[in-house]
């Protein structure tokens, strides 16, 4: 059976990887048969580890007297019903509820949550930094941190900038003439060496990705023709 | 000349990267890997829990990224084993679930770790935002159960686990923005320790939040899980693959060099 499963799996790599000499027909059947059973994949196991232990299974207990305090998820499975209102015209104006719903329990949660961690967390970082220039500072842990180095005082210096600078560069109210446009220009190379970074970790990422495939191709399927022949001769 | 560099069929680059793949990988060659500070932190932290500490391990990736977080993975189910640190793992992707169960049992039984005691699976819920809220409050009020269906209750890891206050880490292997929502609501809501290993493509990303302390601890693609397989010593996968990475990434560069060239060459040639 694992045998079976290796020559599939490599037999679906190959359909996938000959794309690189053109589209065809092996290709496309491999990539209708990834999404399919993707999803399929994906509905089965949410049915089995979302809606029956947490909708139904209360649900079911309640209404058969097992365990009446599943009675309350009757109401959030009503609300998320309405979202197949969509499907009558007549009453597709229900869906605002479950809708409303989701954007106001989203935003609350989210709101306060995202402004600390990515904003009051994000400034204190940027600063914190002039802090220790001068002084030792007591970590965490309790250990003690010396003031900082010269080449991190540059780092904590360029951080600023690229700070100041990149949010000058998204800074549309006013018209990038004069220090404006300088500030805004230091930015934009600031963005590049930032975009730069991330292309070159996608590359890094890509290729393990290509390197697995061989690995597995190498070792793993060209290893059980060896197994077939060794139990044929 | 010029024009045919120019004008390549991308078909030889193909067979160039696949040569610079293949022949590495044939002899084996080995190049040394020095440790980034982020990985050190992280393996740092997780070496300095005391042995009978809890982490959590999120398993937060699908097939098309286990090349880079299968490796860490694995090497922080060894190093958690080893030290005797119990590991609570989950998943916030569908796709992750089978992935996740069937490495874990792999490490488990290399290790002799002990389903139920040294380590749970719980699997997935879905909707990860409300799965890391509700956990917050209380675990088997999200997962009621382990994968294969024992109740919390009867697990002897969950006997005094009840939500993040028991918790002295978490490390989520992400291939998607889950560390932004882990850092969101179980770092800020709840004070929880985070840890992370990403995909390459989000490395960047993160770089921000080790600064500022939201993060322990950060593995990078699959360099991150080379350097952490060094840690712990036990040289795998990673260890295998990122001695290849650098043979492809060299060519890449030698692309990148000779193609720009030969475009300025032939576009000075142009002009005059």
């Amino acid at each position: 059976m694992q045998l079976l499963g290796i020559w599939v799996a490599a037999f679906l790599t190959l359909c996938i990887y000959s794309f690189l000499y053109k589209d065809n027909p092996l290709y496309r059947f491999a990539e209708h048969l990834f999404v399919g059973i993707s999803v399929g994949y994906g509905i089965v196991l949410s049915i089995h580890q979302g809606f029956l232990p947490l909708a139904w299974k209360p649900f079911w207990e309640a209404i058969t007297f097992q365990d009446t305090s599943g009675f309350w998820v009757i109401i959030p499975i009503a609300f998320g019903l309405l979202f197949f209102a969509r499907l009558s015209p007549r009453h597709t104006w229900l869906i605002r509820y479950p809708i409303a719903i989701l954007i106001g329990y989203g935003s609350g949660i989210a709101i306060p949550n995202v402004l600390r961690a990515n904003i009051f967390e994000q400034t204190r970082g940027t600063l914190e930094p002039f802090g220790k220039i001068a002084r030792e500072t007591v970590a965490a842990n309790g250990n003690i941190i010396p003031p900082l180095t010269p080449f991190e005082i540059v780092g904590a210096i360029l951080m600023v900038i690229g700070v100041v600078c990149t949010l000058t560069y998204f800074f549309f109210s006013v018209e990038h003439r004069g220090p404006i446009k300088g500030l805004s220009k230091v930015g934009i190379a600031f963005l590049m060496i930032g975009f730069g970074s991330a292309f070159g970790n996608t590359v890094m990422g890509r290729v393990a990705l290509l390197i697995q495939r061989m690995d597995f191709l190498m070792f793993d399927w060209i290893a059980s023709i060896g197994t077939i022949f060794s139990s044929i001769f | 000349m010029l024009t045919r560099i120019v004008n390549m069929d991308r078909r030889y680059v193909f067979i160039l990267v696949a040569l610079a793949v293949i022949i590495p990988m044939l002899f084996s060659v080995s190049l040394p890997v020095s440790i980034s500070q982020p990985t050190q932190n992280l393996y740092d932290y997780i070496e300095n829990l005391p042995a009978g500490s809890t982490i959590m391990l999120a398993f937060d990736y699908g097939p098309s990224s286990l090349a880079e977080l299968n490796p860490m993975a694995r090497a922080i189910l060894i190093q958690c084993f080893r030290n005797d640190i119990k590991v609570i793992a989950l998943t916030l992707y569908a796709d992750g679930t089978t992935l996740a169960s069937t490495l874990i049992k792999e490490v488990a039984e290399e290790a002799q770790a002990v389903d139920g005691e040294d380590y749970v699976f719980l699997g997935f819920r879905p909707g990860a935002t409300q799965v890391i809220l509700g956990m917050g409050t209380e675990i088997a009020g999200v997962f009621e159960t382990d994968l294969s269906g024992k109740p919390l209750s009867e697990i002897p890891i969950m006997k005094n686990i009840v939500n993040y206050d028991q918790i002295d880490l978490l490390v989520d292997l992400a291939s998607s923005a889950t560390p932004d929502a882990w850092i969101i609501y179980a770092n800020v809501q709840y004070g929880l320790k985070i840890g992370a290993g990403v995909t390459g493509v989000m490395i960047s990303q993160m770089f921000p939040y080790l600064q500022t302390g939201q993060l322990v601890g950060l593995m990078s693609g699959i360099l991150g899980a080379a350097e952490y397989e060094n840690l712990v010593d036990v040289p795998d996968k990673g260890m295998q693959w990122i001695n290849v990475e650098s043979f492809v990434h060299l060519l890449i560069v030698l692309l990148v060099v000779i193609g720009n060239i030969a475009y300025l060459i032939q576009r000075e040639r142009e002009e005059s």
